[in-house]
């Protein structure tokens, strides 16, 4: 595959090589993340600070991010104690079907958001499961915010659980059976052994799912029906601006959203560099 | 699972896990079944007529073609940056190291419409190829590109613990045994990356198969052409035809799948070689 930058390497000087390599990897980021990256904010500030200011502060963005923050307020809180429960069933106990579940935690990174959408269309739409009944009720799940709620909540399912099972099951359980053996009660054990050990991997499963839950954009919109001022999140706000041509209005609230990534990159390095053995393996690959 | 008890002197098995299988019960399984039900209502016939339509065929070829072809350029390109990451030592490299993910953080919408600013023809780097008359932003090209940009992060993080924990004993071996250094790479360095690179190139592939957000901007959405799968649901599901898509939605997920499983067989496999070297 490298065959392209390593044809007669020998002929040549190691700093060479090593330097080509170098500017390869580093042009290529450069031109296929950073530039993106670039243009959110140039496009953002394009037509001059008080356009920004303007597009930012209007109503129907004000909206958006209420409700991206009521979202998130939401998702990441259940997803967490989820995630520490199935953490624990998954790392300290043997299980027949352990296997499966662990697929099945894992299969919302594997499927489309659109299709994350598009189940819950299935169940609570109009020609759902559960639409009629709930229809007759009065109760609206699609095209409301419960719907943005179960969406976000399927795609952002794994993020803390895949952070903690690898790292409970290299940690061992050594330190809570002392725990249970010396007498601690149950939830004892919990908070004074369990949660201290794996907090910074908590930590960065919370942020990436935060991160996630806010910035979704493919099943939200499915289930969202583009209400604008009730059931428009920020990328979905993102969308509807730029699909009226309101590009300056559209790249103003991408670059909230592009911030937010920023930040969360910026926490998630850091926790990489000073607590790096105690994540143990963060790599979303690694499972 | 009253045996796993006896055997533990650790609490909240049956809370712990009550709380996963009713969680992951009402969150994935319930939908799912909701899903697989409604796409049964088209039967096979309908499925087989679904298949049979060019518009169909023409964007699962797009999603799968273009997302194999991205995973291979992310591939490629993930393996070099992962290399130049973990093997030398350079001012920024934590940065470049920290932008990695990127994709991972940066909301698809957001990506969507950036990259195709800047790949339409009036856009920082669609004016350059504009002057060599090629067309970036709504064309296939434009797919792929986005498609690559979704998937880069998978490979170099999944190729970046494994060179990390690689022995480098070997490679000095070889070297002192007079190999070239491009031989050292391809005779000893990449047999022994191919199981994560493999893996990572599989992540890459899943999530640009059913890419959304980053990808219908850029691709302007020209039925037959520039139309991916995952929109052509949106559209069926705007046209109240459920059935239909519900039954795009399980030939997508059977893919998924299939991904999944080859997967878990790769790790197994990858795993087992890291268990057999020394």
């Amino acid at each position: 595959m490298n065959a392209i930058v390593l044809p007669r390497t020998s002929m040549w000087p190691r700093q060479l090589q090593r330097a080509l390599l170098i500017l390869v990897a580093v042009a290529f980021m450069l031109v296929f993340l950073l530039l993106p990256l670039a243009v959110v904010f140039t496009e953002a500030l394009a037509k001059g600070a008080q356009t920004f200011v303007a597009a930012i502060t209007q109503s129907e963005a004000w909206s958006s991010i209420r409700l991206t923050l009521l979202v998130a307020a939401l998702v990441v809180p259940l997803n967490t104690v989820f995630g520490i429960a199935a953490s624990w069933a998954m790392a300290r106990f043997a299980f027949r079907g352990k296997a499966l579940l662990g697929a099945l935690i894992d299969l919302p990174f594997a499927v489309s958001p659109v299709i994350a959408g598009l189940i819950y269309v299935l169940l609570f739409g109009a020609q759902g499961w559960f639409g009629p009944w709930l229809d007759a009720h009065g109760v609206r799940i699609i095209f409301a915010v419960p719907g943005l709620v179960l969406a976000s909540i399927f795609v952002t399912l794994p993020f803390v659980a895949r952070e903690l099972i690898p790292l409970m099951q290299a940690q061992g359980s050594e330190d809570e059976e002392a725990a249970r053996v010396l007498g601690a009660s149950g939830w004892q054990m919990f908070f004074r052994v369990t949660l201290p050990n794996i907090r910074w991997a908590l930590l960065y499963g919370v942020l990436l799912c935060n991160a996630r839950a806010m910035g979704e954009f493919g099943a939200v919109s499915v289930v969202s029906g583009h209400i604008r001022g009730l059931t428009t999140t920020m990328p979905l706000e993102v969308e509807m601006r730029y699909n009226e041509y309101d590009y300056a209005g559209a790249f103003a609230v991408a670059s909230l959203l592009a911030l937010l990534a920023l930040l969360t990159l910026a926490i998630k390095s850091l926790l990489e560099w000073r607590y790096g053995d105690e994540l143990a393996a963060h790599a979303p690959g690694s499972r | 699972m009253a045996l796993a008890k006896q055997h533990r002197v650790l609490p909240g098995f049956g809370l712990s896990m009550g709380c996963t299988l009713v969680y992951v019960g009402l969150i994935v399984l319930l939908p799912l079944a909701a899903l697989a039900w409604k796409a049964s209502g088209i039967g096979v016939a309908g499925l087989l007529h679904l298949l049979a339509t060019p518009r169909t065929q023409a964007a699962l070829k797009l999603s799968f073609g273009g997302a194999l072809a991205a995973a291979l350029i992310d591939a490629s390109f993930g393996l070099l940056v992962a290399w130049v990451l973990v093997r030398y030592r350079f001012p920024g490299r934590r940065l470049l190291d920290a932008l990695v993910d990127l994709p991972f953080a940066l909301p698809t919408a957001v990506a969507g419409i950036a990259l195709t600013a800047l790949y339409a023809p009036n856009g920082w780097l669609g004016q350059a190829f504009d002057a060599f008359g090629v067309r970036i932003a709504y064309t296939q090209l434009g797919v792929g590109i986005a498609m690559v940009f979704v998937g880069f992060p998978f490979v170099v993080r999944t190729l970046q613990p494994v060179l990390q924990s690689l022995d480098r004993d070997m490679e000095e071996a070889a070297e002192s045994l007079g190999a070239r250094s491009s031989q050292i790479f391809t005779r000893v360095v990449l047999p022994m990356l191919v199981p994560a690179l493999l893996t990572g190139f599989a992540l890459a592939l899943a999530r640009a198969v059913g890419e959304y957000g980053s990808v219908i901007f850029i691709a302007g959405n020209m039925p037959m052409r520039t139309e991916i799968a995952p929109l052509l649901i949106v559209q069926k599901l705007e046209q109240f035809d459920y059935a239909g898509a519900a039954a795009l939605g399980v030939v997508m997920l059977g893919f998924s799948f299939a991904m999944l499983v080859a997967l878990s067989l790769l790790q197994r496999w990858s795993r087992r070689w890291a268990e057999v070297s020394p």
